[in-house]
C-alpha cells in the first residue's frame, strides 16, 4: 500500500488566559491510499484539533509546536498560504460536523459549490461547473434539481449529504469526516453512513472518520485509532480493536458502550472524569483512572509502540498501543 | 376526581393522550391547520418500573413527556396518576393550587444540564428549591436533605459541592445535580427527557447506574425518553416507539428488540450501528424521511414509507395498538 499521509509527534497547544492547553501532544499516524482511518474519542481528547491542523483551519490561539503532517512528500506545517490553497480541497477536504453552519444561508448550495470549484480549479467554466454538481450530486444521493435550492430548505440529512458532495467537488486523495452523522436521526445516518462508505471505496480515497460513537466508527473504519486527552492510546486493524483491546482505556470504553445486539451484558462505568489538558497528569494521562496504575505509570509517559516487539516503522498496519501494563488475552 | 386506586399496580395510565399545535394562526385569526404532534396516544407504566418511549426527532416523545409533568396542556385524553399519598388523579385536568401539590409526585429531568440549570444560583439553591417551593422543612432540615442526596448522587463530599455554580461543574456532575433535584421532594414518577444523550461514553454509564439504583431504592418509575434503543435496553423494562404523534408498538424490552413487529420499529432497529465490525447488519430500507404531522390525513401514518403498505391501509384508518399475545402491542394492519 503507498503512503498519502504521514502524521509524525504532532504537538498542538491552545493559548488561553489560563495557560497552555495541551490538546494534542505527541501524535503519530499514517494513511494508505484507500484506507479508511477511524479515530474514537470523548469530547476533548483532541480528534477534532487534529482535524483542524491537517487542514490548517486552526484558530489563531491554536500552535503548532511540533511534528509534522506530509502529503504527498510536502509538510502541511511549514506550507505557505499559496501552497494551501492548492492542497486544500483538491488533495484533502473536509466533511464538518455541524451542516447547519458549513452552509451559507444566502447563497444556493450550487452557488457554493461552484465557488469552491472556481478557487480550487482555476479554468472551469460555469457550464461545466453545473454539470460537474449535477454528477456529484446524484453520487451522494440527491436530485441534482436540489443545487439551485437554500440550504433552508434542505433537511439535515440533506444538508449534510450537500456538505459532503462539496467536499467531494475536486476529487481528493483524502477525506477527513469530523463526526458528520450525529445530529442525525438513526435511519438517515445509517443510509448517510453506507454512502460515505461505498463513495470512500468506489473512488479509492483515505478517509479519517471522527466519532465519539464507536459503533459507528466500527462500521466506517479498516483502522481505528482510540485517543485520550490529546494522546493515541491506541491504534490497530478495526477487528483487533474489538478482539483484543490491549489499552485499558479501549477496554473500557467497548465495556460502556451498550449495544441492542448479542446478550444484555451488565456495562461497566469508568471512575473519575478526563482530565484538564491546562495541567494534564504527569506520566500516562489516563493513570488517575486505570485500575492497572502502578508507579511508572504515573511518572513516565509510555512510548506509543508496536506490540510483539515489532519495529516501529509505517503505521498503517499493526498494533500500536501506548501502555506500560498492556492488558494481554482479553477478549470482549 | 379521587377515586379509589387500581389495585393492578398501575402507577400511570395514559388514555386517548392528545396535543395539537396550531400553525399560521395569529392574534386575531384562527390557525387554519394544527401540526398533530400527539394523536391518541395510549400506555400504562406499572409501579417501579420504567418505560422508554423511543423515536426519531419530531415523533412526539418529548411533548408527551411534558404533559405527563403538565409543561404541556393536553388538547385531550386522560394521564391517570394512581398514587399511594395522592390517590387517583386525572392529570390532565389537575389546576392551579392541586397542580402544586401533584407536582411533589411528577418530576423532570431535562436533557442539557447546561441549559436546565440556573448558572446565578449553587447547587444547593437548585436543589433546595422544590423544598422551599412546597414549604416542606425548616432550613437545617433542608440543608440535611440536600447534603443527603447529593451523597447519594455521587457529588461527595457534599460540602464541598453545596455552594459551587454549575460552571464549576462538569456535564455529567451537572447532570447530578438535576437527579437530585428531581428526587428532593420524593417523587412518584420521573420523567427523564434524554438525561445522557449530552454526556460522553464514560460519563454516561455512571449516570445511567446512578438513575437506576435510584430508582430502586426510592421505589420511583421513569418515562425514559430517548431517541437511543441501546440506551432504553439498558434503562427501560418496556419500550414504546412512537411515530408521528402515534404510538405504533410496544413491548416487553427483549421482545421487542429481538422480535419487533411493526416495519417502523423493524427499519429502527436495523438501522442502529453495532459496536462490533464482525456483525454484518441487514437493513430494512424505508422510503422517504420523516415529514411533520400537519393535518394528517386519517390513514395510517407511516403508510407513505412503508414498503408494506397496500389499499386496506390506504383506505382505513390509523390502525389500533393492538395486543398481539403477552402484551406484545403493534399498530398495523399487515402483522
Amino acid at each position: 500500500m503507498s503512503l498519502i499521509l504521514s502524521v509524525h509527534d504532532l504537538t498542538m497547544h491552545y493559548t488561553t488566559r489560563k495557560g497552555e492547553v495541551s490538546a494534542v501532544d505527541n501524535v503519530s499516524f499514517d494513511l494508505a491510499k484507500g484506507q479508511s482511518l477511524g479515530l474514537v474519542g470523548e469530547s476533548g481528547c483532541g480528534k477534532t484539533s487534529i482535524a483542524f491542523a491537517l487542514m490548517r483551519l486552526l484558530p489563531e490561539n491554536g500552535v503548532i509546536k511540533e511534528g509534522y503532517i506530509m502529503l504527498n512528500g510536502k509538510d502541511i506545517v511549514a506550507m505557505d498560504y499559496a501552497d494551501l490553497l492548492k492542497v486544500r480541497w483538491r488533495k484533502i477536504a473536509m466533511v464538518f460536523q455541524a451542516a447547519m453552519n458549513a452552509l451559507n444561508p444566502v447563497y444556493t448550495v450550487g452557488q457554493q459549490i461552484t465557488e469552491a470549484l472556481e478557487l480550487h480549479l482555476s479554468n472551469i467554466s460555469p457550464a461545466q461547473a453545473r454539470e460537474r454538481i449535477a454528477i456529484l450530486f446524484e453520487l451522494v444521493g440527491l436530485d441534482p434539481v436540489l443545487m439551485d435550492r437554500y440550504p433552508h430548505e434542505f433537511s439535515g440529512g440533506m444538508r449534510q449529504r450537500a456538505v459532503i458532495a462539496m467536499a467531494l467537488s475536486c476529487s481528493p486523495d483524502i477525506i477527513i469526516a469530523d463526526e458528520p452523522t450525529t445530529a442525525l436521526d438513526v435511519i438517515v445516518q445509517d443510509r448517510i453512513l453506507k454512502r460515505i462508505r461505498e463513495l470512500q471505496r468506489e473512488l479509492n480515497m483515505a478517509m479519517i472518520y471522527i466519532s465519539h460513537d464507536i459503533a459507528v466508527i466500527a462500521e466506517v473504519s479498516d483502522r481505528i485509532g482510540v485517543m485520550y486527552a490529546g494522546r493515541l492510546a491506541e491504534m490497530a486493524e478495526s477487528a483487533d480493536i474489538f478482539e483484543r483491546p490491549l489499552h485499558p482505556y479501549t477496554y473500557a470504553l467497548m465495556g460502556a458502550f451498550p449495544s441492542i445486539k448479542g446478550k444484555r451484558r451488565d456495562l461497566k462505568t469508568l471512575p473519575g472524569e478526563p482530565p484538564d489538558l491546562l495541567d494534564p497528569p504527569p506520566g500516562c494521562r489516563f493513570h488517575p483512572r486505570c485500575p492497572y496504575a502502578t508507579e511508572v505509570c504515573r511518572e513516565k509517559q509510555p512510548d506509543f509502540m508496536p506490540v510483539n516487539g515489532a519495529a516501529r516503522s509505517d503505521l498503517t498496519h499493526g498494533h500500536y498501543v501506548a501502555c506500560w501494563h498492556p492488558m494481554q488475552g482479553v477478549t470482549l | 376526581m379521587t377515586q379509589t386506586p387500581y389495585t393492578d399496580g398501575t402507577l400511570v395510565r395514559v388514555e386517548g393522550l392528545k396535543k395539537h399545535f396550531p400553525v399560521g394562526g395569529g392574534l386575531f385569526k384562527r390557525a387554519k391547520s394544527h401540526i398533530y404532534a400527539v394523536d391518541d396516544v395510549n400506555f400504562a407504566i406499572q409501579k417501579g418500573k420504567s418505560l422508554g418511549l423511543v423515536g426519531e426527532s419530531g415523533c412526539g416523545k418529548t411533548t408527551t413527556g411534558k404533559m405527563l409533568a403538565r409543561l404541556h396542556d393536553p388538547t385531550g385524553g386522560h394521564i391517570f396518576l394512581n398514587d399511594a399519598e395522592v390517590g387517583q388523579v386525572d392529570l390532565a385536568e389537575v389546576k392551579g393550587a392541586q397542580l402544586k401539590t401533584f407536582r411533589r409526585r411528577v418530576q423532570m429531568i431535562f436533557q442539557d444540564p447546561y441549559e436546565s440549570l440556573n448558572p446565578r444560583r449553587t447547587v444547593f439553591d437548585t436543589v433546595v428549591e422544590p423544598l422551599v417551593v412546597q414549604g416542606i422543612g425548616d432550613i437545617v432540615e433542608r440543608e440535611e436533605r440536600v447534603a443527603g442526596l447529593l451523597d447519594m448522587v455521587g457529588l461527595t463530599p457534599a460540602d464541598t459541592f453545596m455552594f459551587r455554580f454549575p460552571h464549576e461543574l462538569s456535564g455529567g456532575q451537572r447532570q447530578r445535580v438535576a437527579i437530585a433535584r428531581a428526587l428532593i421532594i420524593d417523587p412518584a414518577f420521573i420523567v427523564a427527557d434524554e438525561p445522557t444523550s449530552m454526556l460522553d461514553v464514560s460519563i454516561r454509564i455512571g449516570v445511567m447506574q446512578l438513575m437506576q439504583e435510584l430508582a430502586d431504592r426510592f421505589g420511583v418509575s421513569y418515562l425514559y425518553i430517548t431517541h437511543d434503543l441501546a440506551v432504553a435496553r439498558y434503562m427501560c423494562q418496556d419500550i414504546a416507539v412512537m411515530y408521528l404523534g402515534k404510538l405504533v408498538e410496544m413491548a416487553e424490552t427483549e421482545e421487542l428488540l429481538a422480535h419487533p413487529l411493526h416495519p417502523y420499529t423493524q427499519a429502527l432497529i436495523s438501522a442502529v450501528p453495532i459496536p462490533d465490525p464482525r456483525v454484518k447488519r441487514e437493513t430494512l430500507e424505508i422510503m422517504g424521511g420523516i415529514a411533520q404531522p400537519i393535518d394528517p390525513p386519517a390513514r395510517c401514518r407511516f403508510y407513505d414509507r412503508c414498503p408494506f403498505a397496500d389499499d386496506f391501509c390506504r383506505d382505513n384508518d390509523h390502525p389500533p395498538l393492538e395486543d398481539k399475545g403477552d402484551g406484545h402491542k403493534v399498530a398495523c394492519y399487515k402483522v
